[in-house]
């Protein structure tokens, strides 16, 4: 019965995840019918891919420890304070993780670059160290680890805590003892999201890394895009695909070792304002923090949009409304992008939260090394390059009985594999916290398998559901490594529409990238807004 | 109503419940007494439907449950720390079970209402169940059992997390009302005085096998072996060698009433039955702790050789603490039980 549960998500893999990279990495190592494996070691033993795999590892693990370092004091402020403005703010971190990276490397540049920000205020620059990227990488998934650990831990009952110091530990003894090891599934989560991202990086480190800083991605996209040598980029989709797996085999294996039930709590009975000189030291200086890398590269990229020869002004706005006005940039004016984005975003929630779901209410209990595979194998769209998948999309789904590569749902298709696992990741926790004997308690009472899973556990996770569909819709708005080769001229995305505009030279094109990037910024913030409200709405029920 | 048949369930190597055999009659309350790990919340799962049995059946009115998975077989649970649904206020978690079988809202409101003025709670319906005392919760978990009408209420220590006092006025309130209603109930407890006092009959398991099963009287007069007297809280138990009317202990010799097993035995003598006199009558004892229960005294003997009694006197009686008595036994208090091992 649940091993059913699967039999669609394994499916939907198959099909659109396994099938297109599987073929694609089959055309680069095969020749004339034969594998060439041999091509595995001779690409391995080229210096500059070794300097490609070496500087990919370790820009993702200093991204990945920065970013705890700089987002866990936030998680605990969103998790326990209360403060006007929270709603706001929380949207606020979360706008980076929505925006195409490519504009978040811009930003980043006219930030830190030559004739950026801080080179005009101070003469400081960092374009040409490998800070600028980390910064971007924490710029980017701040809001994955406020998100993920803030999530669970403004449910921790801090009574628990409580306990620990009436039993004599100390208040740092008390939260390492007893929260952080309830928060470290979620810890651990998260750590290994912002490493699987910052590991397959690809926008940022183009535009900051220059020639000299290159990760897989880039390279794949490299070989793949500009030089045509498909057998490297198979080989370097390999990699990335055993390290990927091999980063989910220790984090399953972590996380195997940490879960336990927890007991959950109405996240507002646990905030409050803060108090003493200490907790309004700590949340002045996430504040602080949240502008410094947050809202000023979002300022920078608002003052740019608006930054017209002339002065300050909405020319750049005005002509996105043409397609003229770019010469033969576009079919259809850069605006429709926006209606594009959105109703593929929407079609590709709708698809990872049904695909999700069903995963999630799947893995529920944990059992046998079959569950714990399925776990692991839903993490890996998000370490695999987008490059080959989209890529992959176009060599495999072309012909009868699955020709969809002029139907407009290729493009959802290969969002929602990105958003699925943010949906079992984010509900997973959850519904494992469930008490079994809730769902025994409804079966007694009449309650079908099927109808305790909605009646129980379905408005338990309400909450984790809607993070969880905020997630999806915000990676499916901002994907792009695997869009930019499945959607159609005449019917881009938004990031797809930025790129091509900032593909060209000319300050109406550059100026008209930063209006179009503002608009998605706008638009992920508005309806992370309204994801914020609808989630506020309905706490009074747990 | 409800008959058990060899119901065996294991959990790897350990037999939680070993061919157990139970009825229970329509309108009676049963109650199922042991200590914990005795197997009597594996019984209620399994009657319910919610442990697999590994050999043995459950019949419902005669029909077999095997095939009818949990929801269709009509039951009603109340667990033991109530499982209300934490997302629902009272008068939807009361209501539940009539909208899973698909009673008409009006219907299910009016009833909704009845039976929380049944429990005492009249007009909680929009309360939120976080907001509710211990009591309160148990009330309406009570209420959101009875709500469907199931054929058979099964309890798991209904009462075990409130206190005393509540406990004590609760128990006399649910054998009222379920006599009142002619409610079916099957009740785990490990609280003797809350079995006895609800029970028409008693069942008492050890190990997943019953070790008793009888009236309350009947099981508390004449406890079956030594187990089952240590877990009414019976102390005074000794080894024993049965001849006509007298048993040899440890104590000397204690009469026994005509009639009693022949040979070794165990023997309980009950607290009521040690008579405590001047220091010159019978088995010389130093008085110890004593246990002010109401109007009855509990006080601790120690005679010069052998296990230490409890005796049940007076307030008048009690000797002091350290004084010299005398103890003498009424034949009708003790009980000779098989021998131990």
């Amino acid at each position: 019965m649940r091993l059913g549960l699967m039999v669609v998500p394994v499916a939907f893999f198959a099909l659109f995840f396994a099938y297109p990279v599987v073929a694609i990495v089959g055309r680069g190592l095969k020749a004339d019918g034969v594998w060439r494996f041999g091509r595995i070691g001779a690409v391995l033993s080229r210096p500059d891919i070794l300097d490609v795999l070496w500087f990919t590892t370790w820009q993702a693990l200093a991204s990945t420890v920065l970013t705890l370092v700089i987002a866990l004091p936030g998680a605990y402020v969103f998790a326990r304070f209360a403060f006007p403005g929270k709603q706001l703010l929380r949207a606020v971190v979360t706008v980076p993780f929505v925006l195409p990276t490519v504009v978040v490397g811009t930003a980043f540049l006219a930030l830190l670059g030559r004739g950026g920000f801080l080179d005009e205020l101070w003469g400081v620059r960092l374009d040409t160290t490998v800070w600028a990227i980390l910064l971007a990488h924490v710029f980017f998934n701040y809001a994955v680890v406020v998100r993920t650990v803030g999530g669970l831990w403004s449910q921790l009952d801090p009574r628990q805590e409580e306990a620990a110091r009436v039993l004599g530990a100390g208040r740092f003894a008390a939260w390492r003892r007893v929260t952080l090891p309830a928060l470290a599934p979620a810890v651990a989560a998260a750590a290994l999201m912002v490493f699987l991202f910052t590991f397959t990086s690809f926008g940022v480190v183009q535009i900051l890394g220059g020639p000299a800083y290159s990760t897989l991605e880039v390279e794949i996209y490299r070989q793949t895009a500009q030089l045509l040598d498909l057998p490297t980029a198979a080989v370097l989709t390999l990699v990335q695909f055993a390290a990927v797996g091999g980063i989910l085999a220790v984090h399953a294996w972590t996380v195997r070792r940490r879960e336990t039930v927890l007991k959950l709590v109405d996240p507002a009975q646990t905030a409050r304002p803060p108090r003493g000189a200490g907790q309004r030291a700590l949340l002045g200086g996430v504040l602080l923090t949240v502008l410094l890398l947050v809202v000023v590269p979002l300022g920078v990229l608002v003052e740019r949009s608006l930054d017209t020869s002339g002065g300050y002004g909405f020319d750049f706005y005005r002509a996105l409304q043409s397609a003229d006005a770019n010469g033969s940039t576009f079919l259809v004016p850069p605006l429709d992008a926006i209606g594009n984005s959105m109703r593929y975003a929407v079609v590709a929630t709708l698809i990872a939260l049904v695909i999700g779901g069903l995963a999630a209410a799947a893995l529920t209990r944990r059992a046998g090394p079959l569950v714990r595979g399925f776990d692991a194998l839903l993490m890996l769209p998000l370490g695999v390059s987008a490059v080959t998948v989209g890529f992959g999309f176009l060599i495999t789904l072309d012909e009868p009985p699955l020709d969809l590569r002029t139907s407009w749902i290729l493009v959802p298709l290969a969002q929602a594999l990105v958003g699925v696992p943010f949906v079992v990741r984010s509900m997973l926790p959850v519904l494992r916290a469930v008490d079994e004997r809730l769902r025994e308690a409804a079966a007694v009472l009449g309650a079908s398998p099927l109808r305790a899973w909605r009646e129980v556990d379905l408005p338990l996770v309400r909450r984790a559901v809607l993070v969880a569909a905020g997630f999806a819709f915000a990676v499916s708005l901002g994907e792009f490594g695997a869009t930019v080769f499945i959607a159609r001229p005449d019917n881009p995305t938004l990031p797809v529409a930025v790129a091509r505009l900032l593909g060209r030279s000319g300050e109406l094109n550059y100026g008209q990238a930063m209006a179009l990037s503002t608009i998605l910024m706008l638009v992920c913030a508005v309806s992370l807004l309204l994801l914020e409200r609808i989630r506020t709405d309905r706490s009074g029920e747990f | 109503m409800l008959a058990v048949e060899s119901a065996t369930v294991r959990f790897g190597k350990r037999t939680a419940l070993d061919a157990v055999d139970l009825e229970v009659a329509d309108h009676e309350i049963v109650c199922v007494l042991g200590p914990s790990g005795s197997g009597k919340s594996t019984l209620l799962r399994a009657v319910a439907g919610l442990q697999p049995l590994d050999g043995g059946r459950v019949l419902l009115d005669g029909a077999d449950q095997a095939p009818l998975p949990v929801h269709r077989r009509g039951l009603g649970l109340m667990f033991q720390d109530h499982q209300l649904f934490p997302h629902r206020d009272v008068g939807a978690n009361v209501a539940f079970g009539l909208r899973m079988h698909g009673v008409p809202r009006a219907e299910r409101d009016r009833r909704a209402g009845e039976l929380l003025d049944l429990v005492g709670l009249p007009g909680a319906g929009r309360r939120a169940v976080a907001a509710l005392s211990g009591g309160e919760q148990q009330r309406v978990a009570l209420a959101r059992a009875l709500a469907p009408r199931p054929k058979l209420l099964m309890l798991d220590e209904p009462l075990g997390q409130l206190d005393r006092s509540l406990r004590e006025r609760l128990v006399v309130e649910l054998r009222t009302l379920f006599g009142r209603l002619g409610t079916t109930v099957l009740a785990v407890t490990h609280d003797q005085g809350e079995a006895f006092a609800l029970a028409d009959r008693v069942v008492v398991m050890r190990d997943g096998r019953i070790a008793q099963a009888g009236t309350p009287l009947e099981v508390w007069r004449r406890p079956a072996s030594a187990f089952v007297a240590r877990f009414l809280g019976f102390d005074n138990l000794v080894d024993a060698t049965v001849t006509g009317t007298a048993a040899d202990t440890a104590w000397g010799k204690v009469p026994v009433p005509e009639g009693s097993p022949q040979g070794d035995c165990e023997l309980l003598v009950r607290p009521g039955g040690v008579r405590i006199g001047g220091p010159a009558d019978g088995l010389r004892c130093t008085a110890g702790v004593r246990t002010f229960r109401g109007h009855r005294v509990t006080v601790v003997l120690h005679p010069g050789d052998g296990p230490a009694l409890e005796a049940e006197c007076g307030l008048r009686d009690t000797p002091d603490e350290g004084a010299v008595v005398g103890v003498t036994f009424d034949p009708d208090e003790t009980v000779v039980l098989p021998p131990a091992g």
